[in-house]
This record gives C-alpha cells, structure tokens and sequence, in this order.
C-alpha cells in the first residue's frame, strides 16, 4: 500500500521539482502510515539520485536505460504504472510539470485510478475515500475531491510545496526495467531547444511581468535587467503576448501559464480578472502601476503608484545596493 | 484526414464564480458559456489542416443541450459536424471514456483537445484519451503539423520546447501559438445551422472522482503602498517582512 513518486531529471539533473514532489510524497506517506518509493526514468547517476536521502527517501527505483534517455509519453507512463503495480502503490504522485501532465493521465487511465492535478494540501483518508483539495476555475475556486478509486494519482504544482530536507542516510537504489511493446514508441523526440541563459517560468521562484503599460517591445530591457538582478524568469500579459511584443511561452493568466512564485512583480499590468487567475496563488504580490484604480492593487501585498519607466530603473539600483553589486 | 476536435462548454473568463446547493454545485445563473478557449485553438488548428480540402471535422462535447449553443458556434467557425453525447460531464474519466468510445467507431487520423479547460483545469482528458484508444498522445503542442501520415510537433518543456513527431493516429492537446484564433463569418452563422448535429446516449461508465463542496480562496491582505521616492523601503519590506530576497 505504499506511496510511488515519479522523480524527474533534466538532461541527468534531477529538477528542483523533484525534491519538492519528493517531500510531498514523504509528508503524504506518513498521513497514509506507508513508505514512499521514488522511480527515477533517464539517465541519472547514482550520486545524484542519493540526494534523495535528503529529503526522507530510502527506496529508489531506477529505470534507466538508453531508451528512455529522452522523455517518451507511453513508454514511461507504463513504466510508472508498472513499478506502482510492483510496488502494490495505491498512490502515485508526480510533479505537475509539462511531462507531469503528459504522464499523470496515462498512468491513471492504466490503473483506474483517480486523478487530481495540482493538489493544493495532503490527502487525507476517510473511511476507503480519499480528500485531497486543489484548485478550480483557474484559481478562482478550491475544490474538495474525493478521489473513489482504491487507486489515485496526484500532482501537485511545482512551487506549491516546499522541498523540506529530511535526512534519512542511505538510500537503497534498486535497477528497475520493463518489457515494453514496440507501440510504446510512438513518439519520438529529435531536438531539444532550451533557452539556456533563461530561468524556467513555471519553476521559478521569482517572476517579473510586464503589460501594456511598457508600451512596446522595444522597452523590456528594465524588465530584463531587473529579472537579472532578481534571478527571476520574465513573464507577461495576455495583450502583450497577443501582440507578439513577447512569445506566448510567458503569457501568465487564466489561458497562459499559472504560476506560483514566491514572489510576482507586475509591471504596468492592470489586473484583469484572467490575468490575476493565473497569478493568486504567488506568495507575495508587488504591483507597480501609474493608475492607482488598477484592480491588481487590491491583490497585492506591496503597491507603488506610479511611473514604470521611473520606478523600475531605481528599484534595480536599489536591489544592486542590497545585493551589494553594482 | 479525419479530425476529431473535442470542446468544452466552459463560463466565459469574465465569468463571477459562485456556487449553489451548499456551495456542492456551480451556480450558472447569469453565466454566458463560451467554447473553452483552448479548444477554440484546437479547432483553429484543425481549420488549418482541413485547408487541404481532403479532410473533414468532427466536434464533439459531453454535456446536455444547453452546450449545442457552443457546438454550433464550432460549426460556424469551420467544423464539418458535431456531436453531444447527452451526459452531464461527471469528471475527466468520465468524459474521456465518452469520447474514446465514440472515436473508437468512427476512427479519426488525429483528435485535438485544448491543453486544459479554463473551469475544472485538469488538463487530463487528452492522456486519457490516448491511453484508451492505444495511440500516443502530447499534452501541450505548441505547433503541430502533418506530413505523410507522420506529425511534427513542438511541445512546451520547462525553459524551451521538444520537437518530435508522432506516428498518427494522435491525439494532442493544443496551446496558445499553435494556430491563428479563426472567428466565424457570416456565411459560417448560416451554414452553421443546417450542419449535422447528432445526439447520442453516453456509454455507461462510472466516475472516478467527485467534487463534495466548493470554497473561495483565502482573501489576501490589504496593500501596503510605497511611496515611489523611498524604493528602499519596498526592498527592505521584501527582505525582512516577505522574506522573499
């Protein structure tokens, strides 16, 4: 009856979103008085896989192949309902990431399981059901589930739950491997594009947007440089986006990506209400804008009325001063 | 090709959410219900490689008659027939099982889905989907195009994308950027109106998951605000009151 985390790396890296899936899956393993297992897919060396032990786990299950070197949908979803079926795992738990969405459907429809995306608390059982509660209408309402299955898969957001060290010494990593078919392999990946000097939107912990009010293109090198200084990844508004002044990849909002930073800073950004959909759920919530009727105020935890192209070049130098560089 | 294109009936975004029935059911008193917008860029998108002039579109919805409002607007923006299968949407299983039945006996090159519907957020039924019928499946495509019987496609990674392709028959779940909105035209309204719109019973198939009761996020705080000329203050409060620098 134990608890199975999926544990997702990067080009053998594991993501920071593991470590907090990981603490999740360890915290929801002690509410379900069980042991959680980890099954690391891809190439990850052992040293980087006994990081893990740091955050509570002490079994891994290793799949790696050269097959599975690069992220194929149906071939790891099998992998993961295999290892949840070797392992008698009536909970499976993954990070809500872009291949975590691709694989967590999968996987429950193989084991009919029920399935919650972004899990906002703990499961907690009652009974043969289980609660878990997450968020719907693009942060506009929380949902309390009950997920009816005897099996369940859950994701949670990353970003949502901390990654909260546990160490727990050794841990005992066993070499996993599946027969898989052929149809398995009906995708397959021929390029990976990744903008290096770029921090990943929904992972990171600090973003800065910016909306109509930069008026053009031409005047997101503030926003840059203050995404720089922060080390956050930038993002935008649906119009700004719309008007391909910035790719879509950063739109923010109820039709863009949802986000939940611990720290938002919106630029010139009214706060309509798609926008703020994709936005609530960020820990700490600046807002900088020259009307100070703008709606995005009454969500925010810091507000400054007035002038971006003012504002924004000082707070850069007075972050620089904080940061003691510059 | 046949396409399958999958639309939810979905509150438009301005749409205030309230519930009913001790906050178990949502209230649609006063909702205007709009094609969820990411299956509208799943139908663009089908519009698109339809232009070959040898395909044809098929929309389908799981939901009661009061979504044929919706279908017919799908129609009008380009798709060839649609399809209700008379069942309320119990939850993502449950929808999923509808559709895969239906694609299941008619047999369909590629199905698109939105990546996610803008009420329940799950972004599940497209993996269902692929997982019942046995075909692959990509979840968010950036850009998809098809060339003898194979798909391109670019879908969205952390930092960057991964182009792949996919054998068809696919099924993909489609993001923004991935084909220009079309918006019906007055020819589109008319012809809308005598295209083929079949009813049919639901399969019987239980849900997996079932919302109990509803509630409205914690309200945040009010705001402190900054005067323009003391930024100092902002980084400060950021540092030792948010503790987020």
């Amino acid at each position: 009856m134990s608890v199975l985390v999926y544990i997702e790396n990067t080009d053998g890296q594991l993501k920071k979103s593991a470590f907090e899936v990981a603490s999740y899956a360890r915290d929801a393993a002690a509410q379900l008085h069980t042991d959680v297992v980890a099954l690391s897919i891809g190439q990850v060396n052992q040293d980087e896989l006994q990081k893990l032990g740091q955050y509570g786990i002490s079994k891994i299950l290793d799949a790696n192949t050269e097959k599975l070197a690069t992220f194929v949908n149906q071939a790891y979803a099998s992998i993961l309902a295999g290892a949840a079926q070797k392992e008698n795992a009536h909970t499976v738990i993954l990070s809500n990431t872009f291949s975590g969405k691709a694989l967590a459907p999968r996987v429950a429809a193989k084991l009919k399981a029920s399935l919650v995306s972004g899990a906002i608390d703990l499961p907690k059982v009652e009974g043969d059901t289980m609660g878990i509660k997450t968020t719907t209408f693009s942060n506009k309402a929380i949902a309390s589930v009950s997920l009816q299955s005897p099996t369940r898969v859950i994701t949670i957001n990353p970003n949502a739950y901390p990654a909260k060290e546990q160490p727990n010494g050794q841990v005992q990593i066993e070499s996993y491997s599946a027969d898989l078919p052929g149809s398995d392999f009906g995708t397959m990946v021929k390029e990976i594009v990744r903008a290096t000097d770029k921090i990943s939107l929904p992972e990171a912990e600090i973003v800065v947007s910016a909306g109509r009010g930069l008026k053009g293109p031409e005047n997101w090198g503030i926003i840059e440089e203050l995404a720089n200084v922060l080390g956050a990844a930038t993002a935008c508004s649906k119009p700004v986006s719309d008007a391909g002044w910035r790719p879509h990849a950063e739109h923010v909002g109820q039709t863009g990506i949802v986000i939940s930073p611990k720290l938002y800073i919106a630029i010139g950004i009214s706060g309509a209400i798609q926008h703020l959909a994709g936005v609530s759920s960020s820990k700490t919530i600046v807002v900088i804008n020259k009307d100070p009727e703008a709606p995005f105020f009454k969500i925010a935890d810091y507000g400054i009325v007035g002038d971006a192209f003012v504002i924004v070049p000082k707070l850069i130098a007075a972050l620089k001063a904080h940061k003691g560089i510059g | 090709m046949k396409i399958l294109v999958c639309i939810s009936h979905v509150p438009d975004t301005t749409s205030k959410i309230t519930f009913t029935d001790g906050n178990t059911a949502f209230n649609t008193a006063g909702v205007q219900f709009i094609i969820n917008p990411y299956d509208e860029i799943a139908l663009s998108k089908a519009v698109d490689l339809a232009a070959d002039g040898a395909s044809t579109i098929t929309v389908i919805t799981v939901g009661d008659a009061s979504t044929e409002a919706t279908l017919r607007k799908a129609l009008a923006i380009g798709a060839d027939s649609a399809v209700r299968v008379d069942a309320q949407p119990l939850d993502a299983w449950f929808v999923a099982n509808q559709i895969a039945a239906y694609a299941r006996a008619n047999s369909f090159d590629l199905i698109l889905t939105g990546r996610e519907s803008i009420d329940y957020n799950g972004g599940q039924v497209a993996g269902m989907l692929g997982e019942l019928l046995g075909l692959p499946s990509v979840s968010i495509a950036k850009s998809l195009s098809v060339e003898n019987g194979q798909a391109r496609v670019e879908r969205e990674i952390e930092g960057g994308k991964e182009i792949i392709t996919a054998s068809l028959p696919l099924v993909a779940g489609t993001a923004e950027g991935v084909a220009e909105p079309k918006i019906a035209n007055m020819r589109g309204i008319m012809s809308a109106r005598t295209k083929p719109l079949e009813v049919i019973a639901p399969i019987a198939v239980e849900p997996l998951t079932k919302i109990e009761v509803y509630d409205t996020p914690p309200a945040r705080g009010n705001v402190k605000l900054i005067d323009e000329n003391n930024i100092d203050e902002l980084v400060n409060l950021l540092h030792t009151e948010a503790k987020v620098i």
